[in-house]
């Protein structure tokens, strides 16, 4: 009964979130004259067996970002830089990899390294700011997204190769491109071998916060810094380390697409990445498996928004209202819940003492 | 009675000393933009349309930047600027087309406040943490300003599924005898008078009406919340909402008020980009001008007239592009000396290490100056950020952002 109630506890925040988000997206769309049965329609039908593919592309990438924004947030530090730090990262080891300096499959390794080195440097300053400084992360890290979109433009535009009237990284040595796992035809793509990452980062995010001290530090630090100052954490170098693993993990999200199919930083790189796994990280609750669930339901509502333009007279960006919506509602659910259960707590504690008073209960407890 | 009287008088010495400070600082400064305009022979740092076009650029991000104030006096970080000023740019689009500019300007406002209510209603009404609801609303309003543009826009004249032009702007204008004057006045060349001849040029030639209102509105915000009684009950629920709410005032509804208008503000800075900055509304205009106004505000220290300097400065930058190469170089030299002149007057004031590491900063900047022919493009646009990041890192001390921003209040919290 107990675990029943607390699945169900966990569970009942999103599903709202989700019901409300697509009632008020409903609502806006009957507004502008269109009918939301088509909307519904689409949105409920199953996938084509390429839209499948996508699915899966997308949201090994999208979890790797929201990973790298909850290994952040559940040390209350607000990483939204994590669109500016997977940005430098992707630029840097694509031009790694293009140098092709490391033959086959070192190739990728030295890249997806440099990319972690590189995400974890970005972030590292806005580490470094707040504990030598006292710089709130959150302006330091959007002030970072907008230098670091501001640089990789100029450094493309400037060192990259032309390639039509657009500039992009050197395309990578075929030995150093992996094709990936085909399920269904070949026209309808495949599922990127790197995606692999994701699920290799989401055991190790569980596997550090769970059985680890660090882990333990970092959460214990989350919840009550003053309590984990106490208890002889090192407050300062957990923010550094907490806030470039992050920026690490934020390095590989773009690796599967560049691997797997882009080969080089062009017009193929896919922005925006790093705010969705925001989103799709405050809708997991920062829990590993939660946010499968997020990334798979964001990629999901993403992949179905195509055929809106297509089949429709609806645009897919109302698929936008619907994922800001999600989140919006769902950390308004965990936080109605979370005062709920407190009340009913407090109540239950009185109510205990209350029966305490009158009939003194024996020490057994 | 007495000692009261004397008390407000010295204060009103004291501010009246202060503010003579700030007009010779702004003339030094104007001496320094000359003398480099003249060493570099760079004319167009600030020529009458230098000026111009830096004050409609300045115009979005000042209102971004006062909106954010108005949020964050009364205690709600509102980092949803950015989603809001999107919103103000379709609602001033779609008003304007259909009822006119001033309905448009009125539209633009409404639309942001719509951002805000939604802000509002998730921080202080369930309180959510104020970051998270932001980051969700600049979400929503990037995606709802695409969603509205293609299911209104696209059957209308000058219209499509991305942009609506053609707009009527609102209207300009020029005051006949002293523009001319200024005008020939700036273009003698002359040390210091030509540079304020080029300032008076821009404001009297074609000066847009929604440029002054934006400019009056700041004045007005400075005026309601640092000399009403509404103002200081608002500052004070940034302060302290539990001995605010003691004293009786309805921090609830004083925070809601303050994040309405806050979005209401960030979406007439879209307005202003839709009708006065460009020839209409196309997605995405704003390119993350709501960040650079939340930028302005910390820069400026969470006061109008900080908020002001820094706007001005990052609307010169952000019209920097427009200008030729050899321009932004100049600018170069202008910053080592600026950064010399700080470098001094922290070693006036005993900060020694301060004053060394601008000392190094205005050396390098002097260095590429003299080294190099002309500044990547590009590098402008990182100016905002990069010089707010430099203060947080350098000024940190000296900035003092309201004591209670970003916490979570709840009614009843005082005990």
């Amino acid at each position: 009964m107990r675990f029943l109630s607390r699945v169900f506890q966990a569970l009942v925040a999103p599903l709202v979130a989700v019901v409300a988000a697509l009632a008020i997206t409903s609502v806006v769309i009957a507004m502008s004259g269109s009918s939301p049965g088509d909307f519904w329609a689409i949105i409920f039908d199953l996938p084509a067996d390429r839209a499948y593919v996508n699915i899966i592309n997308q949201s090994s990438m999208i979890y790797l970002s929201a990973l790298a924004a909850a290994i952040g947030f559940r040390m209350n530090l607000f990483n939204i830089g994590v669109e500016g730090q997977y940005l430098m990262a992707s630029y840097v080891a694509a031009v790694v990899a293009g140098a092709a300096l490391l033959p086959g499959i070192a190739n990728i390794l030295f890249a997806l390294l440099v990319a972690m080195a590189v995400g974890a440097a970005w972030a590292g300053i806005a580490g470094i700011l707040k504990v030598t400084r006292g710089v709130s992360e959150v302006i330091s890290t959007i002030m970072l997204n907008a230098i670091a979109i501001t640089l990789t433009g100029y450094l493309l535009n400037t060192y990259g190769e032309k390639a039509g009237v657009t500039r992009r990284t050197s395309v990578i040595p075929e030995s150093s491109q992996l094709d990936g796992f085909t399920p269904f035809l070949p026209r309808d793509g495949a599922i990127w071998t790197l995606g692999i990452l994701a699920i290799l980062a989401g055991i190790g995010f569980w596997f550090l916060l769970t059985k680890t001290t660090f882990g333990y530090d970092l959460r214990a630090t989350g919840m009550s810094e003053t309590a984990a100052v106490a208890s002889g954490v090192k407050v300062n170098r957990m923010i550094i380390v907490s806030m470039m693993l992050s920026g690490g993990v934020a390095g590989l999200i773009w690796m599967p697409a560049f691997i797997g199919a882009a080969h080089n930083y062009g017009t193929t790189f896919q922005a925006g990445l790093g705010f969705t796994g925001i989103a799709v990280a405050l809708l997991g609750r920062n829990q590993p498996l939660g946010i499968l669930f997020g990334a798979l339901l964001f990629a999901f509502l993403n992949e179905q928004s195509v055929r809106l333009t297509i089949e429709t007279d609806i645009s897919q960006n109302v698929v936008q209202i619907t994922q800001g919506i999600i989140v919006l509602a769902v950390v308004v659910a965990y936080e109605v819940v979370r005062r709920r259960r407190l009340a009913a707590e407090q109540h239950s504690v009185h109510r205990e003492l209350d029966a305490g008073e009158t009939k003194p209960k024996e020490v057994s407890a | 009675m007495s000692t009261v009287t004397t008390e407000r008088s010295t204060t009103a010495a004291r501010s009246w000393q202060q503010r003579y400070k700030w007009v010779i600082v702004a003339l030094l400064a104007v001496a320094a933009v000359s003398f480099v305009r003249i060493l570099t022979g760079q004319h167009q740092i600030d020529t009458p349309g230098s000026i111009r076009a830096a004050l409609i650029a300045t115009c979005p991000i000042l209102m971004a930047a006062v909106g954010g104030l108005w949020a964050e006096r009364a205690g709600v970080v509102n980092i949803g600027l950015e989603g809001q000023m999107i919103l103000g740019t379709w609602g001033a689009a779609y008003f304007t087309y259909f009822y006119g500019p001033w309905v448009g300007i009125l539209g633009a406002a409404l639309l942001g406040a719509i951002g805000g209510a939604l802000h509002a209603l998730a921080t202080v009404t369930f309180g959510v943490d104020h970051i998270v609801s932001g980051v969700a609303i600049n979400i929503i309003g990037l995606g709802a300003s695409k969603f509205l543009a293609e299911a209104y826009f696209a059957d209308l004249d000058g219209g499509g599924v991305k942009q609506l032009t053609g707009l009527d702007k609102p209207p300009s204008f020029t005051i006949p005898g002293v523009s001319d004057a200024m005008y020939s006045l700036s273009g003698t060349h002359w040390f210091l008078v030509s540079d304020i001849a080029s300032f008076v040029a821009a404001l009297t030639t074609n000066l847009n009406s929604f440029t002054v209102i934006v400019f009056a509105l700041v004045g007005v915000t400075a005026w309601v919340l640092w000399r009403t009684t509404f103002g200081l009950r608002l500052r004070s629920c940034g302060e302290n909402p539990q001995a605010a709410e003691s004293l009786g005032i309805n921090v609830i509804r004083y925070k809601w008020i303050a994040v309405l208008i806050s979005g209401g503000f960030a979406g007439i800075g879209g307005g202003f980009l839709a009708l006065v900055s460009s020839s209409g509304f196309v997605t995405g205009q704003t390119g993350g001008r709501g960040y650079i106004g939340l930028a302005a505000m910390i820069f400026g220290n969470w006061r109008p007239g900080g908020i002001l300097t820094g706007s001005l400065m990052f609307g010169y930058t952000d019209s920097l592009p427009l200008r030729s190469a050899g321009t932004i170089h100049a600018l170069l030299l202008l910053v080592a000396i600026g950064l010399f002149a700080l470098s001094a007057w922290r070693f006036y004031r005993a900060q020694r290490t301060q004053g060394a590491v601008f000392a190094v900063l205005g050396g390098l900047f002097l260095l590429w100056f003299l080294s190099t022919d002309e500044v990547p493009r590009e590098f402008t646009g990182m100016t905002p950020y990069l010089a707010t990041l430099l203060v947080l890192a350098f000024a940190a001390q000296r900035l003092r952002m309201p004591k209670a921003d970003g916490q979570i209040y709840r009614k009843g919290s005082a005990g």
